[in-house]
């Protein structure tokens, strides 16, 4: 077999599986289909952007957090704030937040990027808690629990109005979903990708390759948490709405348990498990109001004791081996 | 002067509580690596076997604390013998995830077969009330806390560190494959570890139902304070646990008397502090 040269290496990576067209070809048929449900489908493209800013973390990296509702927060709040005091643009309002929990992350990564195990997880749940508590208490700038009211979102592009049916919105978060994910997908399979995963797999190798490998942390979590102030800032602008609820500990521990659902290090697993959570959510809460956590308790007792790797690498290996034994 | 005094006590109470609840975690964990967030579901359980002992069969209030201690603690073997096993071997992550997902289940559940409304408890007419000691006033429960947290934290340093079986809880936590080498028994001193620290875990919940608020979502409040107690004191470490605790409850209940504006962000800022300052926690041992 001839020598792969590097550049066909990254290429071969960066190429586009059939399934991936499929999968963005399901989500533009489905705001076609009649009575689809765009809001539960634009909570799912939301919380998968969220699913996934964690996977390059978790999954590409190897680092465990505890606290990715803090950047979701800060993002939400961000657009909160910019559309509250005349700021009203959407575009730029995703793009200064992002900018803003990118930062944040960058700080959050400089600050951890020491720590291993559990004094890793407390750290950034301890750091979780004290912005919730902030933003809980803090109620003449943020609303408290009432939550920041009054946000403003203009037109998309001056043309589109967010409408009640949520069709803008669906778009609207469609398409950035879709441009993050390209940019998500080409950074992981680029030479910095490949260096986190060398992390991951043997933090002492890659330092002896001459990897800058603390650097590297601090800047996977600045990317991570800029997504994940994407994905909150998303949030914002298609409720116009922000609440404390959404920095709180739950929800860092409702995305891990949607990305690890899904699969990890598969770009597209935090999209899978956030569908299948969400929608499980929504049939079990309708089925019983008060006792649903059951069940997502069950569901992820069960996927961790059988599949651990997630529900899309499981499929994958079977579908390989389906054809290797044709 | 006299309040800070007060606040010391009350503190101090609070911080043994949190204590007899977390300090089963601190030693399974540092024996078995085994991060086991449904130790917090535990104390629950003993708070509601407690509530229930009192209010259905009539049984008295410190008999009613044995029975949350002892049903606690045959839960816990069945729990460890049928599902926690299998998953020593695993990462971390797998853990958390696996006993979230017990967590999770053990609300609703309770939920279910309890209501999800709030659970009052009516202790004995001698531990309610205040008294007066040089001149302060405090109140008869939180002494009582004290003393019976005092007495527990004497008893389980004297069993570790003056009995056979202590000594192979020690031995077992310094390295579990040195100690099964020597011809210790550590699948069982870890079986019998894990079920008298869930037991604790119960008690600790039952006493805490006068003073914390008893209800379904119980565990998502207290977890991350035992997680807190865990990590600040280190791994394994009694001492260190006692210490966290008590450092915890006392900076949770200065911090919400004197700058009640920042509520539970003092201990947060601590936790951080501390995991930055000492990752392995402040008795713990460097990886």
């Amino acid at each position: 077999m001839a020598r792969m040269q590097i550049s066909d290496y990254f290429a071969h990576q960066s190429r586009w599986g059939g399934w991936e067209y499929a999968f963005w070809l399901l989500w533009i048929v489905l705001f076609f289909v009649p009575d689809s449900n765009l809001v539960l489908l634009t909570q799912i493209l939301i919380w998968g952007l969220f699913a996934m800013s964690l996977d390059v973390l978790l999954g590409y990296r190897g680092i465990p957090s505890l606290g990715h509702a803090a950047f979701f927060g800060i993002g939400a709040y961000s657009a909160g704030f910019l559309g509250k005091y005349g700021w009203t643009e959407p575009i730029s309002g995703l793009l200064i937040s992002a900018l803003i929990t990118g930062c944040a992350g960058l700080g959050m990564g400089r600050v951890v990027r020491g720590l291993h195990g559990v004094a890793l997880l407390m750290v950034t749940l301890g750091l979780n808690m004290i912005l919730f508590d902030f933003v809980q208490r803090s109620t003449d700038i943020t609303g408290g629990d009432d939550g920041l009211q009054d946000i403003v979102i203009a037109p998309v592009l001056g043309m589109f109005r967010f409408d009640m049916y949520g069709k803008t919105a669906y778009v609207y978060v469609l398409v950035v979903v879709f441009i993050v994910t390209l940019l998500v997908r080409a950074l992981v399979n680029s030479p910095f990708g490949l260096t986190l995963r060398g992390s991951r797999e043997s933090t002492r190798r890659m330092i002896m390759l001459g990897a800058p490998v603390d650097r590297d942390v601090t800047l996977a979590f600045g990317v991570s948490a800029a997504i994940a102030g994407i994905a909150g800032a998303l949030l914002a602008q298609t409720t116009q709405f922000v609440a404390p609820e959404m920095v709180a500990f739950t929800r860092s521990a409702d995305v891990l348990v949607m990305l690890v659902i899904g699969g990890t290090a598969v770009l597209y697993g935090g999209y899978v498990g956030a569908a299948v959570f969400l929608v499980l959510r929504d049939v079990f809460a309708a089925m019983n109001p008060v006792y649903w956590y059951f069940w997502i308790g069950l569901l992820l007792v069960v996927i961790v004791a059988l599949f651990r790797q997630g529900i899309l690498p499981k499929l994958a290996e079977k579908w390989t081996r389906f054809r290797e034994g044709r | 002067m006299t309040s800070l005094l007060t606040i010391l006590f009350n503190g101090l109470a609070y911080g043994l509580l949190l204590f007899v609840m977390a300090v089963g975690l601190s030693v399974t964990m540092g024996m078995m690596q085994f991060v086991n967030l449904a130790h917090i579901s535990l104390s629950m359980l003993g708070g509601y076997v407690m509530v229930w002992a009192m209010d259905a069969a009539g049984v008295p209030f410190l008999v009613s604390l044995l029975l949350a201690f002892g049903a606690c603690a045959a839960f816990s073997v069945l729990l460890e013998r049928l599902v926690l096993r299998h998953f020593y071997g695993a990462d971390d992550l797998t853990q958390v995830l696996l006993t979230l997902g017990l967590l999770f289940m053990s609300i609703a559940s309770v939920a279910f077969i309890w209501g999800p409304a709030f659970k009052p408890v009516t202790v004995p007419s001698w531990l309610t009330g205040q008294f007066s000691l040089a001149g302060l006033q405090l109140e008869r429960y939180r002494l009582f806390l004290l003393v019976a947290g005092g007495l527990l934290t004497l008893v389980l340093v004297f069993t570790l560190e003056r009995t056979r079986f202590g000594a192979m809880v020690r031995a077992c936590v310094d390295s579990r494959r040195a100690a099964s080498g020597s011809g210790i028994n550590t699948d069982g001193v870890f079986a019998l570890t894990f079920a008298l620290g869930s037991g604790l875990a119960g008690l600790g919940g039952a006493m805490s139902v006068n003073l914390l608020s008893l209800d379904p979502n119980f565990p998502l409040r207290y977890l991350v304070y035992v997680l807190i107690v865990v990590s600040v004191g280190g791994m394994g470490s009694i001492t260190g646990s006692l210490l966290a605790a008590c450092l915890i409850g006392v900076a949770d209940v200065l911090g919400k008397y004197y700058l009640p504006e920042l509520g539970g962000l003092f201990i947060y800022l601590l936790t951080v502090i501390v995991m930055l300052w000492r990752p392995q926690g402040l008795m713990g041992r460097a990886a």
